[in-house]
């Protein structure tokens, strides 16, 4: 890892308020990707990680507010930035792709046309040029026939496709970073499997860095080189993938391990983790786990939550790791 | 004695707007499912499967084929008239997205009730209440949530919900349509040694729908493959799973993600879209143009269901079990088949 | 039903206009209920010798051409103008969702009859088309409730058609006929009432238009025959005299038309929030 990262989130904490009291979807959240990093953020629903990713690029709906942290970003804090150079920022720094690319699409606009309207916004390109560097980023998503394509409308596409073309959406303008919130739940597995390629070859051709947002560890298990595991607003465990899969330390992530299928293994094999994610308002346990956890004991109960480096850049946040 | 469900050559296609052409969405498919057996049904979006199991559970009329079902033909029975067949109660259904499947004006207790109050006996409409407790304590629904609404419900709470109220007149055949793909893996798990319990209690059959086949592995006893309106392979699930006979098949093993960075696969990236299932030509193999091990014969001849070696192990490939079969196809039969190390 | 008044005691809270709507809601429904014994004079009682009198202390609407009170007047009017947007809009509301319903849940020839049949509404000016009906009927309280209903009908059907059209295919109403549900249940307990919620607020902005209507009926001359008071009625006979100076005969009756307006207008999405229970938590 380089000793600048490209993008690092320190100590972030994000509240929402709600008809039946405040929140506290995201308590003290820390992590840093490196460029061209990939970096797989994991937890179940509830767990926060797209309220990070929203946090980080500005979209936090209104009843969502900041109370600590810092997200800084070649050198800009992207948190305290204003609205103008957050929009300089997404598109051409910073991009994301979304769970449903079919709503992300303007349902009217011929899906070419759409990609060149974000080179138009944010590339010093001639108009006669856009065009071939539309069909350009057509063919380097691998989508079949581009010519053709640049004019189909998005119901015209399978979801798949969708997803293809929200890609070269957000790789237009060759972003150093892009957020990928649940790429590919919903598609299908033979398709899922294409889109995770692909992001992959970017990634990798592009120097491109990547934040993937998933809720199935099996997702992330072969595609990144670092794994971020969120519980309950909490950054509970963060390592290297190989790390992470082979000797995870956290409790929860060994849960969550145990609970994903995997080829060749029986029922008896996967085991739920017991209770759920706790609720979030008014005053919490330091551990939001404890009450999930067969490991708690009194010292879970004193404050503050332990952040412990049991090996270079493997963080878990357990008083009790295993 | 005879199979629980008996599907004969079923065939439905649905007609094209404005044009004499037909969507063919399940084209000739034979299966059976014996009285307590499991049975997966893998496929991707668009294959058929959501037809199928809607021809199945009698929502669809067919245009072609039997469904026999402990050995009557509830296929000729229209839809409106299944509704009062007594087999109507014997056949149901737990759906994918538990939040749209849950009618948002009723409560917990209402949608549990819906089914004993309609189709129940009359003992059962007596002792409603109780019913329903009994059905949740089933479930793991806890009582007090019986008045909630389903908003008020976490997804897994929802599924169980529905799962209540598909098992409230205890039916013979229940089909799973994906129950798990809207869920949190936490909770899958939970709701999967659910449905296992469940099956081994009230002896149910089930037809368990979903397009991950790790799994379609953990509850079936048997499994189908369908691609594009057609059963392209079938099997106990251990022997589908560990040699895979079909392109497909292994193309679908060798996509799904497994969560151990070391087992880094051979993955057989399929190419191109899938075929038209509009009017497509009865002498191409539907896989043709995204296999990739076709070959001219695969445009000239429709391949259909042959046996193998193993007993009971079926797949429409002109390739499927010859000993010349194409070679990346055994090499992804090994790295993906076999349990990760 | 603690739950249900915790829950509309959330919505007014929050949000204020609806509250104010509702307490305007309330106030009007009063008037309409007690209106004839708050009414300081008779409505009726005409006396030329008190004529077009200011608003004064003993007037406070000052009064009309035959000197009748406009307060009275005002006040007892509310009875049979809502009277008749209510009925109006109930009526409206019953035949139009039924139909629409039924259009957008079997589709096939039941819809395209209901379609053609709502266009050819639609193909008229509907005032025009009231006082046709109005001319054609006669000149009665219930004609003017029908003509009324008939204009409003085809906002309820399409909009209970394209409602439940995006309902027709959702997993709980497979999961109904799987329960052994027939076509006509379904559609009447499962489906017709999630679409209740944005009906609601249809049949709320509705209540003012038919208000509107009705009055517009009797200001030229075709709905309520003078001399019973309404509010219509009175803005037409106060009109001719706004010139001359006389600017309380019209502005009283028409204040209260506005107002049972706005009110009515403000009152759907606080309708549409008590009525769904997704925003009762």
């Amino acid at each position: 890892m380089s000793a600048v990262p490209l993008m690092s989130v320190e100590d972030l904490s994000v509240e929402f308020r709600t008809r039946h009291g405040v929140v506290r979807a995201l308590e003290r959240v820390g992590f840093s990707i490196a460029r061209g990093e990939t970096v797989g953020i994991v937890g179940e629903s509830g767990s926060g990680k797209s309220v990070t990713a929203f946090t980080v690029l500005g979209l936090l709906p209104p009843a969502g507010r900041v109370t600590s942290g810092r997200a800084v970003f070649g050198g800009l804090d992207l948190l305290t930035a204003s609205a103008g150079q957050l929009l300089e920022y997404r598109g051409r720094e910073l991009s994301m792709i979304f769970q449903s690319p079919r709503t992300a699409l303007n349902p009217i606009r011929p899906v070419g046309k759409q990609i060149a309207d974000v080179l138009e916004r944010h590339a010093n390109l001639p108009r006669a040029r856009r065009r071939d560097r539309v069909l350009e980023l057509l063919a380097r998503v691998q989508i079949p026939d581009p010519e053709r394509r640049y004019h189909a409308y998005p119901f015209e596409l399978s979801g798949g496709m969708c997803q293809r073309v929200m890609i070269a959406l957000a790789v237009a303008c060759s972003p150093a970073l892009l957020i990928a919130d649940e790429p590919t739940t919903g598609l299908d597995v033979t398709t899922q499997a294409g889109i995770l390629d692909l992001l992959g070859d970017l990634s990798r051709t592009a120097g491109m860095a990547t934040i993937m947002i998933t809720h199935d560890l099996a997702v992330v298990a072969e595609r990144c080189d670092r794994i971020v595991v969120m519980h309950a607003g909490h950054v509970v465990e963060q390592a290297p993938a190989r790390t992470l899969f082979a000797r995870p330390r956290h409790p929860y992530t060994a849960r969550l391990l145990a609970s994903t299928p995997r080829a060749g293994a029986k029922l008896a094999d996967l085991t739920p983790i017991p209770g759920a994610v706790p609720d979030l308002r008014g005053e919490t346990t330091p551990c939001r786990y404890r009450t999930r956890c067969e490991r708690a004991a009194a010292v879970c109960d004193r404050p503050p939550l332990p952040r412990e480096v049991v090996a270079p850049g493997h963080v878990v946040a357990c008083a009790r790791p295993l | 004695m005879s199979a629980l469900l008996d599907v004969r050559a079923l065939t439905k296609r649905f007609p094209v707007r404005g044009s004499e052409r037909r969507v063919h969405a399940v084209d000739d498919v034979s299966f059976t499912i014996e009285r307590g057996e499991s049975v997966g049904l893998v496929g991707e979006s668009g294959c058929g499967k959501s037809t199928l199991v809607r021809l199945v559970t009698r929502l669809l009329d067919p245009s072609d084929g039997r469904i026999v079902f402990a050995g009557r033909d509830v296929g000729v029975i229209p839809p409106a008239q299944f509704t009062h067949a007594p087999e109507r109660r014997l056949i149901q259904m737990v759906f994918q997205d538990p939040a749209d499947s849950l009618n948002p004006r009723f409560t917990a207790f209402d949608t549990i009730a819906e089914p004993l109050r309609r189709l129940g006996t009359p003992a059962q409409r007596a002792a409603l209440a109780d019913h329903v407790a009994e059905l949740a304590d089933l479930v793991g629904l806890p009582r007090e949530l019986l008045g909630r609404f389903p908003h008020q419900l976490s997804g897994g709470q929802q599924q169980r919900v529905g799962i209540a109220r598909a098992i409230a007149l205890r039916p013979r055949l229940l089909v799973l349509d994906e129950p798990t793909s809207a869920l949190d893996v936490s909770v899958q798990a939970t709701i999967l040694h659910l449905l296992a319990e469940l099956r081994d209690r009230l002896g149910m059959s089930y037809l368990f729908v979903s397009h991950d086949l790790n799994l379609v592995r953990l509850l079936t006893d048997r499994v189908l493959v369908m691609y594009l309106g057609k059963i392209v392979e079938s099997g106990r699930s251990e022997e589908v799973f560990d040699r895979p006979a079909h392109p497909y098949t292994r193309a679908l093993m060798s996509a799904v993600p497994a969560p151990d960075p070391a087992a880094r696969r051979a993955r057989i990236a399929l190419v191109g879209e899938p075929r038209s299932p509009i009017d497509p030509p009865p002498t191409v193999c539907r896989f043709h143009g995204r296999c990739p091990d076709g070959v001219e014969r695969c445009t000239r001849e429709m391949p259909v269901l042959r046996p193998g070696p193993a007993a009971d192990h079926l797949a429409a490939c002109h390739f499927g079990f010859a000993v010349g079969a194409p070679a990346q196809g055994s090499g992804a039969r090994r790295s993906g088949g076999e349990p990760a190390a | 039903m603690s739950a249900l008044l915790r829950h509309g005691r959330y919505v007014l809270g929050e949000n204020p206009v609806t509250a104010v709507a509702f307490g305007l809601f309330v106030v009007l429904i009063l008037l309409a209920l007690v209106g004839p014994s708050l009414a300081p004079h008779d409505p009726l009682a005409s006396d030329t010798a008190r004529k077009l009198e200011p608003p004064s202390a003993r007037y406070w609407f000052g009064t009309d051409q035959v000197g009748r009170d406009i307060l009275s007047r005002v006040l007892v009017a509310t009875r049979l103008d809502l009277a008749i947007s209510l009925s109006a809009v109930t009526l409206s509301f019953v035949v139009g969702s039924g139909l629409g319903a039924s259009a957008g849940f079997f589709g096939g020839w039941t819809d395209r009859i209901v379609t053609r049949v709502t266009d050819t509404i639609m193909a008229f000016p509907l005032f025009v088309l009231a006082m046709a009906i109005v001319a054609a009927l006669g000149n009665t309280l219930a004609n003017i409730v029908y003509a009324t209903a008939i204009i409003n009908l085809p906002f309820y059907a399409r909009m209970a058609r394209a409602e439940v059209n995006v309902r027709r295919e959702a997993g709980f109403v497979e999961a109904a006929r799987l329960s052994g549900n027939g076509s006509a249940r379904i559609l009447t307990v499962h489906v017709f009432p999630n679409c209740l919620p944005p009906m609601m607020v249809q049949a709320s902005l509705n209540l003012g238009w038919a208000i509107l209507n009705a009055a517009g009926l009797s200001f030229i001359g075709l709905g309520v025959r003078p001399p019973t008071p309404e509010w219509g009625i009175m803005v037409a006979e106060g009109a001719a005299f706004i010139v001359s100076g006389e600017w309380w005969i019209a502005l009283f009756p028409g204040l209260a038309l506005m107002l049972a307006v706005f009110c009515f207008n403000l009152l759907g999405d606080g309708l549409r929030d008590l009525i769904d229970p997704r925003r009762r938590t």
